[in-house]
């Protein structure tokens, strides 16, 4: 707002007597803008300790937590448990990734896939991943078979759902062109079909990443020997909020480091576009 | 105005026939034919330009000859040689491909690259091989869509109102532009515009689609440059214009336009 009507400041206002329109778009990008959201809410959490509006009870001072860290990595347990959660969740991502895409294609190509695959996938919508680990247990037991399959279940969805919109949205000009041109079906979904749909498939990655995580809390929650989520069930159990904090703090840096990686991707990946982004 | 050496005469061959279409029918609804037993050759080399009214059937004439009517019903031949490439509206560049990528886009075997970048060159964007499609003027696209099609040598062009998304200055430089291209690569053009000027500028042949038959076919006999001055070139423009249905609107005195402007739009 601040903006408007104003000379930027780096030419000489004499001779620069222009009237700037008020922008609409989001404007220029601020590094590092993703942080300021998280340090603020840091910075409430020390005043709150510090000034005894947060009880320790309630939650652990930050001070106290960074001790927990330290404790934590020193004993090795923290390292144990976040690998073995990176592991599970990493695992589970990739079969559902291969999974989603890989139906996705199939039913975004042929009539036959789309009458095949659709349906089921859109039923599996309606059913929440979560609601399927009594059954998964019974099918698989409570091994890393059935925490990795509800995982990718959940991740399943949203990568399907997004790569088969993005393979429907490609103009149909394109496919028109690609006949001009006389190309191959295996070209022709190399170089349209696959580029055309990667802004809905990395759009789906990011969704599907958020629901992994979900998926991950839940089912080391629910029988679960080792991870960050036995980690803080066992907190909870003996009333260590301080190490509660460490595994909450844990799975945020797990999304917050999968979603940065994705949004790098992203422009790297879609250069090609010209968007509000910029 | 565009310029071009010397009228374009097709190298006449044997058999110096590229398109032959005989009977053609082609019809959207059981009501109506668009295309109704239409019959048209092409020679090698040869420029023909097709004008008619929305509607007359120009751009379903264009996409049969281009294979791209799968799904309309219809009868007829259509003989066209194996290399055919189609120059659209639209340039139709992939925005996921950068501009060389897209001229070589579908071209096989080694070399392609390279024949890309001497495309390129050929029609002016050199330097840009890296760049992306969005990155580029209206023009320069529809130029990197030029490429794209004459890369391929193909023996016959098909172009859809290739410049009416093209400002005006912009479309004759584009005019002067293919005009030479086509003398370097000689193919067989068949060009659908609505534009009659653009129609007698550069094409050896016009002919006028109505009702979905070929309703005239003129041959443009002006030598030398091709000028809106020259009284030749404004007899067939009126001539072509009265076909389409429309009255020359040239001849009106500039005085008498401004009061008359209403009358003569109620009239029409």
């Amino acid at each position: 707002m601040t903006a408007v009507l104003t000379a930027p400041a780096e030419l000489p206002a004499v001779d620069d007597a222009r009237v700037v329109r008020r922008r609409v778009g989001p404007g220029r990008r601020v590094p590092f803008a993703t942080l300021v959201g998280p340090l603020l809410l840091l910075a409430l959490w020390f005043l709150g300790s510090a000034t005894g509006l947060i009880a320790p009870e309630t939650l652990s001072e930050p001070w106290t937590v960074v001790t927990a860290f330290q404790t934590l990595i020193e004993d090795g347990r923290l390292q144990e448990n976040l690998l073995t959660s990176a592991t599970r969740a990493g695992l589970g991502l990739a079969l559902g990734v291969a999974v989603g895409a890989g139906l996705a294609i199939l039913s975004g190509l042929s009539r036959l896939g789309e009458a095949v695959i659709d349906g089921p996938v859109q039923i599996k919508r309606s059913i929440p991943s979560l609601a399927l680990i009594p059954l998964l247990i019974l099918w698989f037991g409570i091994g890393e078979q059935m925490k990795i399959l509800t995982i990718a279940l959940g991740v399943l969805v949203p990568i399907y759902i997004h790569t088969h919109n993005g393979l429907r949205g490609i103009d149909g000009r394109y496919a028109e062109l690609a006949q001009t041109v006389d190309i191959r079906r295996s070209e022709f979904i190399r170089s349209v079909v696959l580029p055309g749909a990667l802004p809905g498939f990395l759009l789906g990655l990011r969704f599907a990443v958020t629901s992994a995580l979900l998926a991950l809390v839940v089912v080391e929650q629910v029988n679960s020997t080792s991870g960050i989520g036995h980690m803080i069930t066992l907190a909870s159990s003996y009333g260590q909020t301080d190490v509660i904090v460490v595994g909450l703090v844990l799975y945020a840096v797990l999304g917050l480091v999968a979603d940065t990686t994705l949004r790098i991707i992203e422009r790297k990946a879609l250069t090609w576009r010209r968007t509000l982004e910029g | 105005m565009a310029t071009h050496p010397g009228g374009l005469t097709p190298s006449s061959a044997p058999d110096g026939t590229a398109v032959r279409v005989r009977d053609l029918t082609r019809s959207f609804s059981e009501a109506g034919g668009v295309l109704d037993g239409l019959d048209l050759d092409i020679a090698q080399g040869e420029f023909v330009a097709l004008i008619g009214r929305s509607g007359s059937g120009k751009s379903t004439l264009l996409r049969a000859l281009a294979g791209l009517d799968r799904d309309v019903s219809g009868a007829g031949t259509v003989d066209v040689p194996d290399s055919v490439s189609v120059v659209f509206q639209d340039s139709r560049l992939l925005p996921w491909k950068r501009v060389l990528d897209n001229v070589t886009f579908g071209l096989r075997g080694k070399g392609a690259t390279e024949r890309g970048r001497t495309a390129l060159a050929e029609v002016g964007l050199e330097g840009r091989e890296r760049a992306w499609p969005h990155e580029l003027s209206g023009g320069e696209q529809q130029r990197a869509a030029l490429a794209r099609s004459l890369v391929r040598e193909p023996r016959l062009l098909l172009a859809d109102e290739p410049f009416g998304a093209l400002d005006a200055l912009t479309r004759i430089r584009m005019h002067v532009l293919l005009r030479r291209l086509c003398e370097a690569h000689r193919p067989a053009v068949l060009l659908v515009t609505h534009d009659v000027d653009e129609a007698i500028v550069l094409a050896d042949r016009v002919i006028v689609l109505d009702d979905g038959v070929v309703a005239s076919d003129i041959r443009v006999e002006l030598a030398g440059r091709r000028s809106q001055a020259d009284p030749e070139f404004a007899a067939l423009r009126a001539r072509l214009l009265a076909q389409l249905g429309v009255e020359d609107d040239h001849e009106a005195p500039v005085s008498r336009r401004a009061p008359s402007h209403l009358d003569r739009r109620a009239a029409s």
